[in-house]
């Protein structure tokens, strides 16, 4: 995650241990266009990526290759909705700690069972599409919830519960799709 | 003073000396080599005009062998000592190729590592054949530019795993060629069909050659090649066709192919008709075994039911990389096929009918790999008039390391863009252990019997502790060749762990140094006159790169700073002359290491550049 960067890649702390929205020169928000994302991912890489320096010395070499890494990596946690809702946490000094952190509100746990249970007992195609269907509109809400916490309210601690709560939809998505694969061949 | 020349970063500095860069196809049954000329890329041709080189070798006990086409006269006669399909065997053990079955060589028993063959001139390991095939290639650019080549891009299949990776890198050198990068055989594939189309948009690259399979996602945007997703299969092929297409034949005709000519000459037979029911409906299947003439009929509908199964395979494996670049298929702009495999009107059909339009042909299959690579090489090279292109690659398989119960837990996904790394944390379990072994494996499944060993990484030198109290952070690169390294230091105390690699399907250091020894294609020079030379060259390199990336960007430093590194330039020029290999590698050490505040400066500049032509919102 963020913060200095050791090993082999501290020395490009003083040029590299920005944050991610610095790096990519966006502001802090949960709200991100991910075509522009995408290209100045494209506009960095074309500056740092290693195959700029193919003839260059050995330092400038290993400098590039570090820098399309930390490129790379910054790129993957903004893009991803949940990794840039938890990474604003962060930043915001509300750390997600999903994993000392379980505790869930007792609806949401409910759900949950009766999603599992429904996907358990879903035999046919159209029975899962309807729990796929039902799963969307569930996260379609959730992540409005979160955008409007981190955007709008600036709220963390209660994006910090969203995200966790995101988490474990996004397993279940993760489960449904499979399912779905599995029905396919 | 004559230490710099003004010349744009990476660019040669004198723009009239273009530096000679190939890019070399190692295919399972093709190789080629190709290099831009005159802004043009071509596939340079032997003495013969023919610009493929079978990838066979043949070993005489007289220590000679023969390559290409003079290699495959012995195919049948001599299959022990004539190597084909030597791709197959690259980063394999034993096991993998055993369940393959066909192979008609006399492999050397052994329970781990590599496979190795014996042959007349002795016992050969894939990537000592494989370096034989490079040679003959560069060799053949040699002798096209009267002149040494400055480096190679090298193709592999999309899916090759890091072994593979390795081992093809690991020949290249043994080649004596300076690989400049490896890139996927789709990417170079889509270089070719982009620059030459003009393309811009999602293309999905379907690459089936004798041994291979890869299908690759990717957008293009203006010289810029971004792979989504890649998937494949890297012992899927036209062999596997051959093989049961022959099988099916002596089946029908009674036979049985005992000795390993027969089984040669039947996958030789079956290759023949297969080929010809591309554009006909009837062929024969006719080959001699033991002295006696088989011929059989097959038409294309039996050709067909025969491939099926592998074409289904192929397209498993197409849907999954659909699936994991998130996109719909009608969102793909157009389908590029690979691989002389792709003539076959069946595959056509199937690849039609999923992405629902034609698929692009107007490239030769054989050829487009490497031109693509030729086109990299050059822009690599820093050739002018190569233009703006830049590879986004991917890795192609889970990185993986093993925990309790042989468990995977998985480090690096799949389809991450490379290069790329990940920092784990890892503790001691006994007092005072000063030492562990990290086994990092590659694959999707969750028991690491079921995945791919790549290598244990052993630790040593951690400080004596409690239990516990150790926390060794481990960082896992993939570099931009797809290339897996490992470094390891101990966080309370701040002390670097030494990490020795054993790979499980790789050469050893110990063992690329020897093969080096024996030579490939320069056995008259001795050891010492090489490294030297090498030394030198590397001097060159370095002092040319330092005077480009000083003419670029040396405004950045500080009139101390620059004062520094110009000192230990004109160290490195004085002690370049000498004969003193260790004088040289000690100045270029020093050169190297006065450069490195400049390069993350030069890093940190780029970053800059790359957000100045945008918004740059309020932070």
């Amino acid at each position: 995650m963020a913060g200095p960067l050791r090993g082999p890649f501290s020395f490009l702390n003083m040029h590299l241990a920005i944050d991610d929205f610095a790096l990519f020169g966006l502001s802090r928000s949960f709200a991100l266009d991910r075509a522009d994302l995408d290209a100045r991912r494209r506009a960095l890489q074309a500056e740092v990526h290693p195959d700029r320096f193919a003839g260059a010395d050995a330092a400038a070499r290993r400098a590039a290759m570090q820098s399309a890494v930390r490129v790379n990596e910054a790129h993957a946690r903004l893009a991803d909705p949940l990794k840039r809702a938890a990474y604003l946490c962060e930043l915001a000094g509300t750390p997600i700690r999903a994993e000392d952190n379980t505790a869930m509100p007792l609806d949401f746990l409910r759900e949950q069972m009766a999603w599992r249970e429904s996907l358990d007992d879903a035999g046919s195609r159209a029975e899962v599409d309807a729990v796929a269907h039902d799963l969307a509109n569930a996260r379609r809400l959730a992540y409005e919830r979160l955008a409007s916490a981190l955007d709008e309210r600036r709220d963390f601690a209660a994006a910090a519960q969203e995200v966790r709560a995101l988490m474990f939809i996004e397993r279940f998505a993760a489960d449904v799709d499979d399912r779905l694969v599995a029905l396919e061949s | 003073m004559a230490l710099l020349q003004i010349s744009e970063p990476g660019e040669s500095p004198d723009p009239h000396t273009r530096r000679h860069a190939v890019g070399i196809d190692l295919g399972t049954t093709h190789s080629l080599v190709a290099a831009v000329r005159s802004g043009v890329a071509e596939c340079l041709p032997d003495r013969d005009g023919e610009v493929i080189l079978p990838s066979a070798v043949r070993y005489f006990a007289d220590g000679t062998t023969r390559i290409g086409r003079e290699a495959l006269a012995g195919a049948v006669s001599d299959p022990t000592n004539t190597i084909v399909s030597v791709k197959r065997l690259m980063g394999r053990g034993l096991a993998d190729v055993s369940k393959a079955g066909r192979l008609a060589y006399d492999f050397v028993a052994a329970e781990e590592g590599m496979v190795r063959v014996r042959t007349a001139a002795g016992i050969k390991s894939p990537v000592e054949v494989s370096a034989e095939i490079l040679a003959t290639l560069r060799q053949r650019a040699e002798d096209t530019f009267e002149a040494d080549l400055y480096g190679a891009v090298i193709t592999v299949p999309a899916y090759f795993d890091d072994a593979q990776r390795q081992a093809t890198k690991d020949a290249a050198e043994l080649a004596g060629l300076e690989v400049l990068r490896l890139i996927s055989e789709p990417t170079a594939a889509s270089i070719a069909y982009g620059l030459d189309n003009g393309s811009e948009g999602l293309y999905a690259v379907y690459d089936l050659g004798g041994g291979t399979f890869d299908i690759s996602l990717l957008r293009m945007t203006r010289g810029v090649f971004e792979v989504i997703a890649t998937g494949g299969d890297s012992a899927l092929g036209g062999d596997d066709i051959d093989a049961a297409l022959a099988d099916w034949a002596l089946a029908r005709a009674g036979v049985i192919a005992g000795s390993a000519g027969d089984r040669r000459a039947a996958a030789m037979a079956a290759r023949v008709a297969k080929e010809a029911l591309s554009s006909a409906d009837h062929a024969v299947f006719g080959c001699t075994l033991a002295g006696a003439r088989v011929e059989e009929p097959v038409t294309r509908a039996d050709l067909e039911a025969i491939a099926k199964p592998f074409v289904d395979r192929t397209m498993a494996a197409v849907r999954r990389a659909v699936r994991d670049a998130k996109v719909d298929k009608s969102a793909i702009d157009g389908i590029v096929l690979v691989g002389g495999s792709t003539r076959m009107p069946l595959v056509r059909r199937a690849v039609h009918e999923f992405f629902g339009r034609a698929p692009l042909t107007n490239l030769d299959p054989d050829q487009v790999v490497a031109l693509g690579a030729a086109r990299q090489a050059d822009a690599l090279a820093g050739n002018q008039g190569a233009g703006d292109l830049l590879l986004l690659d991917v890795v192609p398989l889970s990185l993986g390391i093993e925990t309790m119960g042989g468990l995977v837990e998985r480090i690096i996904e799949r389809n991450s863009p490379i290069p790329t790394a990940r920092a784990q944390s890892f503790t001691t379990f006994q007092d005072g252990q000063t030492a562990m072994s990290i086994h990092v494996v590659q694959g999707e499944r969750d028991l690491v019997a079921d995945c791919r060993s790549l290598a244990r990484f052993e630790l040593r030198g951690i400080p004596p502790m409690v239990a516990g109290a150790a926390r060794i952070q481990v960082t896992f690169t993939i570099d931009a060749d797809g290339l897996l390294s490992v470094e390891a230091r101990e966080e309370t105390s701040g002390v670097e762990a030494s990490v020795t690699v054993k790979p499980s399907y790789g050469l050893s250091d110990d063992e690329v140094t020897r093969m080096l020894g024996e030579g490939f294609g320069h056995a008259e020079d001795d050891m010492a006159a090489r490294a030297l030379r090498e030394a030198q060259v590397d001097a060159d390199r370095l002092l040319a790169a330092i005077a480009s990336a000083l003419a670029a960007d040396g405004e950045l430093l500080s009139a101390e700073e620059r004062a520094s590194i110009e000192r230990a330039a004109v160290e490195l020029r004085a002690t370049r002359d000498s004969t003193d290999r260790a004088a040289i590698e000690r100045s270029l050490k020093t050169l190297s290491e006065s450069t490195e505040a400049f390069a993350a400066e030069r890093m940190n500049r780029g970053i800059r550049r790359a957000l100045a032509g945008r918004r740059v919102e309020d932070l």
